[in-house]
């Protein structure tokens, strides 16, 4: 991972994300391999390594029955190099940052899901640090929430931060990413910028028609490569890559052909299309 | 310290590091400890433990002052009218068995299973607190409380007592007479022997702790294993095992209203307790050093 990068760390279910965030941070023991985080090699020297990382993982986890302010204080406590005397003035500056302030006092109990995953960021906040380590960070948020959390990551990577960001949702890396790692059965398949990733696969076309035969013959005639048709409802939808054919003379020569355009699209592919090319489709949960 | 600490730092993401600035390791030490007992103290249903606990010598103390002592119960209760103060010592006795050491053991239970089941331990590892760090700041707020419970009951007993009954000198085991004070200082000593033996369980209880993340289930397990200590104290066709268990040295502590104190089991329970504690602390710091947590 570059440094300032903001790297969002993508795989479907139990595809292996939290469990390499769990060993990046020390709470797991690789069965073999040595991660290392900032240089320094996990868990030998954690205590060199973590006190740069801040880290928001698997979902936020404090004590109900104290303050989130109080909470904070706790975790604060439990940093051997925080200063006592600083750590009002850093969790405040933390809760203002994640907009919690007017909730500080309340109890953990009542905050919202979102609420209590700013609570959560605001805790990975309560040092200056190198690296932000977000497993989810969105869960549970309304859009807004969203928006915002993805204000604030932009925010720190302009601060210098580097920043993992493990997700499903395509929409949002794509959103706030500047590289983009692909795990998938506890394999990272592929990884670097959007555009690298991007560019590893063609751009394609998508004709939605009721003539899929006529089309796919023109279509292949015209240098278009592997023409799929699938149906859906009256018409159906051929996909085909692009390869070198100008996007411009398709639908002239489909037209040509007698076949009926009901819809035309040629685009680059979506984070989507890489994802699912990388790591196939379907519900399998990879073991 | 450092200059950069002075005035009020505001804490930006991008500021210099944070090395240089670090705290003393045993201020930062005894921060976390705070926190660690002020968690235990300030949580309700710990308190409503507590207030179980001084609820005994209140019991005692009025029914005594009704009823009057009527012969039998418990040990110290036929003292109670001379003195005000033998209903902390009668107290003491009567929770010895389960109540106090029920309470060590929730505390105990809860040590690490208690976080892992909220989740709280990744969090703390990941800020990193440092694992044999936090199991020794966990291993003393479990000796502090055992010592804030024993006293408490000591206390609640030798006021109420007190009120209902009056001081005077207090007649000993051993049949003289010593003052006020110097009683005070010899109940203070009781607590502090009970505390030693509650708080070796307290080593078993965060041993059991760090093998799960069910707190009741560590309690339990906890309780258990004291009760049973107690079960097979009594078998005694098992009196060759007797002398190693640790609550077969408990009861001792009348030996501190002797006078002379009569030391030699008091020593002999001091050091199993010692014995214990040190075993069990290792054992937790052995288990949890290398545990995965995934919870």
């Amino acid at each position: 991972m570059p440094r300032g990068a903001v790297y969002g760390f993508l795989g479907p279910n139990g595809s292996g994300k939290t469990t390499t965030i769990r060993m990046l941070l020390g709470l797991i023991q690789p069965t073999s391999g040595t991660p290392t985080v900032l240089g320094e090699p996990i868990p030998q020297r954690v205590a060199y390594a973590l006190p740069k990382v801040g880290s928001l993982v698997e979902g936020p986890a404090f004590h109900p029955y104290l303050s989130g302010r109080r909470n904070l204080v706790r975790l604060d406590a439990a940093d051997p190099q925080a200063s006592r005397r600083t750590a009002g003035s850093r969790i405040d500056a933390a809760l203002e940052r994640v907009g919690l302030m007017p909730a500080a006092d309340k109890n953990y109990r009542a905050y919202s899901l979102g609420m209590r995953q700013r609570l959560a960021i605001a805790g990975a906040l309560l040092q200056p640090r190198e690296l932000l380590i977000l497993d989810e960070p969105t869960n549970g948020l309304d859009p807004q929430g969203t928006r915002e959390v993805r204000h604030l990551v932009s925010d720190l990577a302009d601060d210098g931060a580097t920043v993992l960001i493990s997700s499903h949702l395509l929409s949002e890396v794509e959103q706030i990413c500047s590289h983009v790692g692909v795990m998938h059965a506890g394999k990272l398949l592929a990884q670097g910028t959007l555009d690298e990733l991007r560019a590893q696969t063609a751009p394609t076309v998508r004709l939605e028609t009721s003539d899929p035969q006529t089309a796919i013959e023109i279509m292949k005639r015209l240098g278009l490569k592997r023409p799929r048709s699938e149906r859906t409802g009256d018409h159906h939808l051929i996909s085909a890559e692009l390869g070198a054919v100008e996007v411009a003379a398709i639908v002239p020569a489909l037209v040509a052909g007698d076949v009926p355009v009901l819809g035309f699209r040629a685009a680059a592919q979506s984070l989507e299309d890489v994802f699912v090319g990388l790591t196939g489709e379907g519900f399998d949960v990879s073991g | 310290m450092s200059a950069a600490e002075a005035g009020t730092a505001e804490a930006g993401t991008a500021e210099a590091g944070t090395v240089g600035r670090a705290p003393n390791p045993v201020v930062s030490w005894v921060r976390l400890f705070a926190s660690e007992c002020r968690l235990v103290l300030t949580r309700r249903r710990n308190i409503a433990g507590l207030a179980v606990l001084s609820a005994v010598p209140i019991l005692i103390a009025v029914a005594v002052k009704i009823w009057g002592v009527g012969g039998g119960g418990p040990s110290f209760v036929d003292s109670i009218t001379a003195n005000g103060l033998f209903v902390a010592l009668a107290a003491l006795a009567v929770e010895l068995p389960l109540f106090l050491p029920l309470a060590v053991s929730w505390i105990a239970g809860d040590s690490i299973a208690g976080e892992a089941n909220l989740g709280t331990l990744r969090y703390l590892l990941a800020v990193p607190v440092g694992r044999t760090r936090l199991l020794t700041v966990k291993y003393a707020s479990l000796v502090f409380f055992s010592l804030c419970a024993t006293l408490l009951v000591a206390v609640v007993g030798g006021l109420i007592g007190s009120i209902l009954f009056g001081t005077g000198s207090m007649f000993l085991l051993s049949g003289n007479t010593i003052s006020f004070g110097a009683t005070v200082l010899r109940l203070l000593l009781v607590c502090c022997y009970l505390a030693a033996g509650f708080a070796a369980l307290g080593a078993i209880g965060l041993f059991v702790s760090t093998l799960t993340e069910q707190p009741i289930g560590a309690t339990v397990a906890t309780v258990l294993i004291n009760v049973g200590m107690f079960v097979l104290d009594t078998i005694s066709q098992l009196d060759w095992l007797h002398p190693y268990l640790l609550t077969h040295w408990w009861m001792s502590f009348g030996d501190l209203l002797r006078s002379p104190i009569y030391t030699g089991d008091l020593n002999r329970g001091l050091l199993t307790a010692l014995a214990y504690a040190i075993v069990f602390w290792l054992a937790a710091w052995a288990r949890f050093r290398a545990k995965d947590v995934t919870s």
